[in-house]
């Protein structure tokens, strides 16, 4: 039952096959089994299992809410949740607890949905790893799947033991990997740089960014205000459709959200033939650090599109090379503004010091973060500086608008959809990733997805193959803004050509035929 | 991008010099500086001095903007001037010299933006630029929650925050040791 789709477990809540409270506790169980990862800060067990008794009731009564009742979620530990402990990982809001829900959760939670826990993340979401937060990094389930395993076993040089485990990359790491170990059919994360993309690539996982401005950023504790937008991660493409639908629309407490109508609920048409589209490559993103199965995967996904009829064209988006610069620039020093408002007075961590006002904010601002996020505010405190402002900032925000437009070209030129990597390579160890410092790691990792940011585009992650030690390997597609179903249109039906195979967690799971059935029926989904 | 390509000034070369003596050569720059009336002159020359005295070979082509912040090629200049406003910006130390050197390293990473021209490029701000901002009307239609608001705060007093005295500027570096926690 929780290898199934968000769709399959939705029919079976609504045919009676399985009871809300059923779903959770299995949930719940699995939660207790894969500890291990640590991809959660918080479960909400209490919670969870009431929201379940209530979405009982319901289906009992016949009103169930939607498609979403009674279904399995996890939040990422930077949306406030009413309640529930709220923490960004970070030692500055360890203890807080927020008295409202995130615009988002407060959708979810609407539609009848179980939270079941908050996941782990990069401190304040800075980072590509999932590793720097204050509870620990995020383990990928694929370092203990039997398609990683068996291949290592292959390699005389590999090291026994769980020594070597995997990283599911950053920063929505801890949503990917309750999502990828079934214990949850969704999560939502957040994107600022790629945070959502990055380990849905690394953990096997449909990672959605949405078009800026069309899901509310009210309660998502911000980053960049300029390009966070809340992302869903799912294990199908019709499934983040789903949550898309409940999540989209005006939110009259973000003023950045657009008021243009939205299709509720977002069901996805099965595209027949891909012969009208175009699907464009962007020469500057062959890069010479990406690996070489990534790049002939993509090539051999440009060359599926083709063999069914579509055009493929290469474009050229030629200020690619300074994009990752531009967004360096930029993120710094809109987290610079931004973290200023933690100064332990009304909320978060607070020092001992009562000397003065400035003493007790400077101490409790060294307490509270940690040194990627100290390091991000004062670059970015640098970057706005008077005498820096014009040279830095404001040339960043010009570099910004040259990157929007390569996208506006590309598209204008006749392309629908763009195609590229998400990620340079497949999930390294984590004791390889540590060796470089974040920001240096943050620079190679987000270099595919964070031009994507900058312009406000929808962009999503496919798991497309594993790779040859048995890894997930994801590509992405990148749409026009707020042609976001067009975008999970062609992302479905790729999905559907490629038939990415499921993890294979038999070591986690003790239960032999719910494998069997896992394999089975989470095969058969894919094939609609 | 290493420190060592970008133009670099005394701070941020002693900064990699990774000597013993080095932490000392900080602190004492830092003091002197702020004993000094005028930051031109003797202090830039005792600057020099300690450049040459750790036998520093960076290709320091004459004396590069320790003194007036119109003399920067706007990259970065890492001095204990800098370090100073920066934290008293920031209310956020640097905590130790491998964070001075990382942000050398992420403004040199910055620095690259120079190579492109964007003569006459509208700055961009948002993407939504083109789309009107929707504002909601001034009316309250929530709120009355200053109980669980106050709950989240440490010092309380009845419905207050409460909060040490202000106008207090932060104790000058030479009260103060510098990198305490590296």
């Amino acid at each position: 039952m929780l290898g199934r789709t968000l769709r399959e477990a939705s029919a079976a809540l609504k045919q009676g096959q399985i009871t809300p409270t059923e779903l959770c506790q299995k949930c719940l169980s699995l939660i207790k089994k894969t500890k291990f990862l640590n991809a959660y800060i918080t479960v909400s067990e209490e919670v969870a299992l009431k929201q379940a008794e209530e979405s009982e009731k319901r289906y009992k009564n016949g009103q169930s809410l939607g498609d979403l009742d009674g279904i399995p979620i996890a939040v990422k530990d930077n949306f406030s949740t009413s309640g529930i402990e709220t923490t960004c990982a970070s030692n500055m809001l360890k203890g807080y607890v927020p008295p409202y829900n995130a615009t988002v959760v407060q959708k979810l939670l609407d539609q009848g949905a179980l939270l079941m826990g908050k996941t782990n993340l990069d401190e304040f979401a800075m980072g590509s790893g999932s590793t720097d937060g204050i509870f620990g990094p995020v383990k990928n389930p694929w370092s203990y799947s039997k398609q990683y395993r068996e291949k290592k076993k292959q390699n005389p040089h590999s090291k026994s033991g769980d020594s070597d485990w995997l990283i599911t990359g950053g920063s929505s790491g801890g949503s990917a990997a309750a999502v990828s170990a079934f214990t949850c059919y969704a999560a939502l994360g957040s994107d600022t740089g790629g945070s959502t993309r990055n380990p849905a690539a690394h953990c096997g996982l449909v990672g959605f960014k949405p078009s800026y401005g069309l899901v509310s950023r009210h309660g998502l504790i911000p980053l960049v205000n300029s390009m966070d937008v809340p992302g869903i991660l799912t294990r199908c493409v019709d499934d983040a459709a789903m949550v898309l639908g409940v999540l989209a629309g005006h939110d009259p407490k973000d003023s950045t959200t657009i008021r243009d109508p939205v299709n509720k609920p977002l069901v996805l048409s099965s595209l027949a033939d891909v012969s009208k589209l175009c699907i464009g490559i962007p020469k500057e993103y062959l890069v010479p650090e990406l690996s070489s199965e990534i790049q002939s995967l993509w090539s051999r996904a440009a060359d599926l599109f083709e063999s069914q009829g579509a055009k493929v064209i290469e474009v050229s988006l030629p200020h690619t090379s300074y994009s990752i610069v531009c967004y360096h620039v930029l993120c710094t020093s809109e987290v610079a503004s931004n973290m200023a408002r933690f100064d332990g007075l009304q909320y978060g961590h607070r020092c001992d010091i009562d000397v003065s006002t400035e003493a007790m904010y400077a101490a409790t601002r060294r307490e509270g973060f940690n040194d990627v996020v100290r390091g991000r505010i004062l670059s970015g405190n640098f970057f706005l500086l008077k005498e820096n402002y014009e040279n830095y900032f404001v040339k960043a925000q010009k570099v910004r608008r040259l990157i929007a437009n390569d996208f506006v070209n590309a598209f204008n030129s006749g392309v629908d959809v763009l195609l590229t990597p998400t990620t340079l390579s497949e999930a390294v160890p984590y004791l390889e990733f540590i060796k470089e410092d974040n920001r240096t790691r943050s620079a190679q990792d987000d270099i595919f997805t964070q031009a994507v940011n900058m312009a406000g585009l929808p962009a999503v992650s496919i798991p497309v193959a594993l790779s040859n030690q048995g890894l997930p390997i994801g590509l992405q597609f990148i749409g026009r803004a707020f042609d976001d179903q067009q975008l999970l249109t062609v992302a479905k039906w790729f999905e559907k050509q490629v038939q990415f195979p499921v993890i294979q967690l038999q070591e986690l799971m003790d239960d032999c035929s719910a494998i069997l059935e896992n394999e089975k029926i989470a095969s058969v989904s894919l094939k609609q | 991008m290493s420190v060592h390509a970008s133009p670099t000034l005394f701070m941020a070369v002693a900064v990699t010099a990774a000597t013993a003596a080095h932490s000392d050569v900080i602190t004492e720059s830092r003091r002197s500086a702020l004993r000094t009336d005028t930051l031109r002159g003797p202090r830039k020359e005792e600057m020099w001095a300690r450049a040459l005295w750790l036998g520093l070979r960076a290709p320091l082509g004459g004396p590069r903007g320790f003194t007036s912040k119109t003399d920067l090629q706007g990259s970065g200049r890492i001095t204990a001037e800098v370090i100073e406003h920066l934290e008293r910006l920031a209310l956020v130390d640097f905590g130790s010299r491998e964070a001075v050197a990382r942000l050398e390293k992420a403004i040199a990473f910055a620095d690259r933006l120079r190579a492109l021209d964007t003569d006459g490029v509208e700055p961009m701000e948002s993407v939504l630029e083109d789309r009107c901002l929707y504002l909601r009307s001034d009316n309250v239609v929530e709120g009355n929650c200053a109980d669980e608001l106050l709950q989240n705060s440490h010092r309380v007093v009845e419905e207050y925050f409460v909060a040490p005295p202000g106008n207090t500027p932060l104790p000058k570096l030479d009260e103060q040791e510098p990198f305490p926690h590296s």
